[in-house]
């Protein structure tokens, strides 16, 4: 039997085959996205110095004014944090955008097109990867946190849940964010282009203030949008207090976002070449 | 005659109102190199990525080794490796990193991959910056890694988009020894090219496209002498001279001579034999041109002669870059 005639029936086999490949494919390129991590901390330290800045800002220069509307019980720091951690992971998310659009323009996408991977491996390995980047700076931004001053009224149990809330949030802003990077095509139009997406999601929610100190007109977007209900269910979790309505909305809100936007994003990247 | 490796029929691919491909035909046969030949806008990348099952065709139908495009994606993707316009690499990875995650996604066996990356980087005299970023390697450099990624899980059919564009002439010999090597192995290779000169070195078959129509499809022999004629241009110091020059040059054999104040122009399909048949004739009568050049059938020669309009061929290319 020739070499020729294996390679032809391995070949044949092959074809008939389901690719297996689909975690491997995966976790190929969550591997190659994490190393441009590594390699470009810049990119890190653009989605940590901000939520620093924010921190000493809201905790040292407004935190004594907002103290005043919330219960003596809470102090400020305690119900900022949770609010801090999800501003990180929502802005974090650009980098999905100005990721995929870098491999539109790249020709990169091109490549992973004409190669026999899994279909869903290249958008799932991104979102994947910015999660496992979520979790270092989620932990550095807690650390933070201790340094000045936040602690946890429940138990470690709670932040562990809360932990878990933000990092699904965060999950699903990928998504959205997968979706915009795909839709433009071109990392400084993706910067762009984001801002004005997330900037009402994060300043228009009760993340850094309580909503009942905004206008009547916008408090009835700012209660229930993801952010403020995530926000929410993270401080039941860390300060106590019922936990399960905004614990489900959360999870509810992200999965559906997820679904959504997922959804769009695999259309996009089916025709985006 | 076996089955062609590559079979196009009247493939036809539409951008709004834009006909990118407007039914083209191919056969490129196994084990051979086809140049697909033509200026930019002509459809030649559009072509690629609908073989390439990147884009889906609106018309027609294409089959790579015997698998449909439309019908088989997997199995063509399986077939082809794709070296596209512009390197797709991973600038963050290094080489040996970039190869590596192609021979994963390539579906290559586990134990198959470094042994693969690390004999196509010694190939493609990559070894020594194997380990480095790709962010610091030279444009050449990057377009070798390229077509090495696109070789890691030894495609028996390759598609390589204008792979010699923007390379300087010591990268471009070395990258068309590689193809030719290649080849030699049993690949077969379909290229697109802007250069008559790099078809006419390396195709075995060369089809001219413009407009997303075959306008010709011949060897670039018969191409080049057939279309493209060879041009001696001279000038000389006065119409005077200019006059006594076109009067040894005119009569048979010679080709068309043309003349235009102090300008002589001998064009003629028989190459650079027509020089020395040029000098051969002024020989001994004192006519000597102040300057002379000689110019080699260009694609701008093939389109005038073809389509009797010139290859609108500017080297800004806007919404490609993609
Ligand atoms: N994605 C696209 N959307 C709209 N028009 C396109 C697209 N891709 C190519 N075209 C147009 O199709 C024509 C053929 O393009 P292309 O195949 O890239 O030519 P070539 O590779 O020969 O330069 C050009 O007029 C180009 O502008
Ligand atoms: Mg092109």
């Amino acid at each position: 039997m020739s070499a020729e005639t294996v390679a032809t029936r391995t070949q044949v086999a092959l074809d008939r085959h389901i690719p297996m490949g689909v975690a491997r494919d995966t976790v190929a390129i969550v591997q190659r996205n994490l190393i441009a991590y590594r390699r470009v901390p810049q990119l890190l330290v653009f989605s940590t110095i901000q939520p620093v800045i924010f921190v000493v800002m809201f905790r040292y220069v407004f935190g004594g004014a907002i103290q005043a509307s919330l219960p003596p019980s809470v102090p400020y720091v305690d119900y900022l944090m949770p609010g801090i951690f999800l501003q990180t992971v929502v802005f974090g998310a650009i980098a999905t955008a100005i990721g995929l659009a870098t491999d539109v323009k790249s020709g990169l996408m091109e490549r992973f097109h004409a190669l026999p991977m899994a279909r869903s491996a290249v958008l799932s390995g991104r979102t994947l990867a910015d999660t496992v980047r979520n979790v270092f700076v989620v932990a550095l931004m807690m650390t933070v946190g201790f340094l000045v001053g936040w602690r946890i009224h429940t138990d470690v149990l709670g932040l562990l849940a809360g932990a878990g809330l933000v990092l699904l949030f965060g999950f699903s802003m990928s998504w959205i964010f997968a979706t915009v990077g795909l839709a433009v095509g071109d990392p400084e139009t993706a910067q762009a282009a984001s801002f004005p997406v997330l900037a009402p999601l994060v300043f228009a929610s009760s993340a850094f203030v309580p909503v009942e100190t905004m206008p009547t007109w916008l408090q009835g977007f700012a209660a229930h949008q993801p952010v403020s209900v995530t926000a929410s269910a993270v401080r039941a979790l860390t300060l106590g207090g019922p936990a399960a309505a905004d614990v489900l909305a959360s999870i509810a809100w992200s999965i559906g976002l997820i679904a959504v936007f997922g959804t769009i994003a695999v259309r996009l990247y089916r025709r985006a070449v | 005659m076996s089955e062609p490796a590559i079979l196009v029929e009247a493939l036809s691919k539409r951008f709004g109102d834009l006909a990118a491909l407007d039914g083209i035909d191919l056969q490129v046969e196994e084990g051979t190199i086809f140049g697909l030949l033509g200026p930019n806008g002509a459809g030649k990348t559009t072509a690629v990525r609908v073989l390439a099952t990147i884009l889906a065709p609106d018309g027609g139908r294409a089959e790579v080794l015997g698998r449909d495009v439309v019908r088989e994606p997997a199995a063509v993707r399986r077939r082809i490796g794709l070296a596209g316009q512009y390197a797709a690499v991973d600038p963050n990875l290094t080489g040996r990193e970039n190869l590596r995650m192609v021979g994963v996604l390539g579906q290559l066996p586990r134990a198959a991959i470094a042994p693969r990356a690390a004999e196509l980087l010694e190939r493609f005299s990559l070894s020594d910056a194997a380990d480095r970023p790709l962010r610091t390697y030279s444009g050449g450099m990057r377009r070798r890694l390229d077509i090495a990624a696109s070789l890691v899980p030894k495609p028996p059919v390759l598609f390589l988009d204008e792979p010699t564009t923007g390379l300087d002439l010591t990268s471009r010999n070395e990258l068309w020894d590689m193809i030719r090597e290649l080849v030699d192995e049993g690949t077969t290779v379909l290229l697109t090219t802007q250069y008559l000169e790099e078809a006419d070195q390396l195709a075995e078959r060369v089809a001219v496209i413009d407009g997303g129509l075959v306008i010709a499809n011949d060897t670039p022999e018969r191409l080049k002498a057939d279309l493209g004629d060879t041009v001696v241009e001279m000038d000389f110091a006065d119409e005077a001279l200019a006059g006594r020059a076109l009067a040894l040059l005119e009569g048979d054999g010679l080709g068309s001579v043309e003349h235009e104040h102090r300008t002589v122009r001998v064009s003629s399909n028989r190459g650079a034999h027509v020089l020395v048949d040029v000098l051969r004739r002024f020989d001994g009568d004192g006519v000597e041109p102040d300057t002379l050049s000689v110019r080699e059938p260009s694609l701008d020669d093939v389109f005038m002669a073809l389509t009797g309009h010139k290859a609108v061929s500017d080297e800004i290319d806007e919404g490609e870059a993609r």
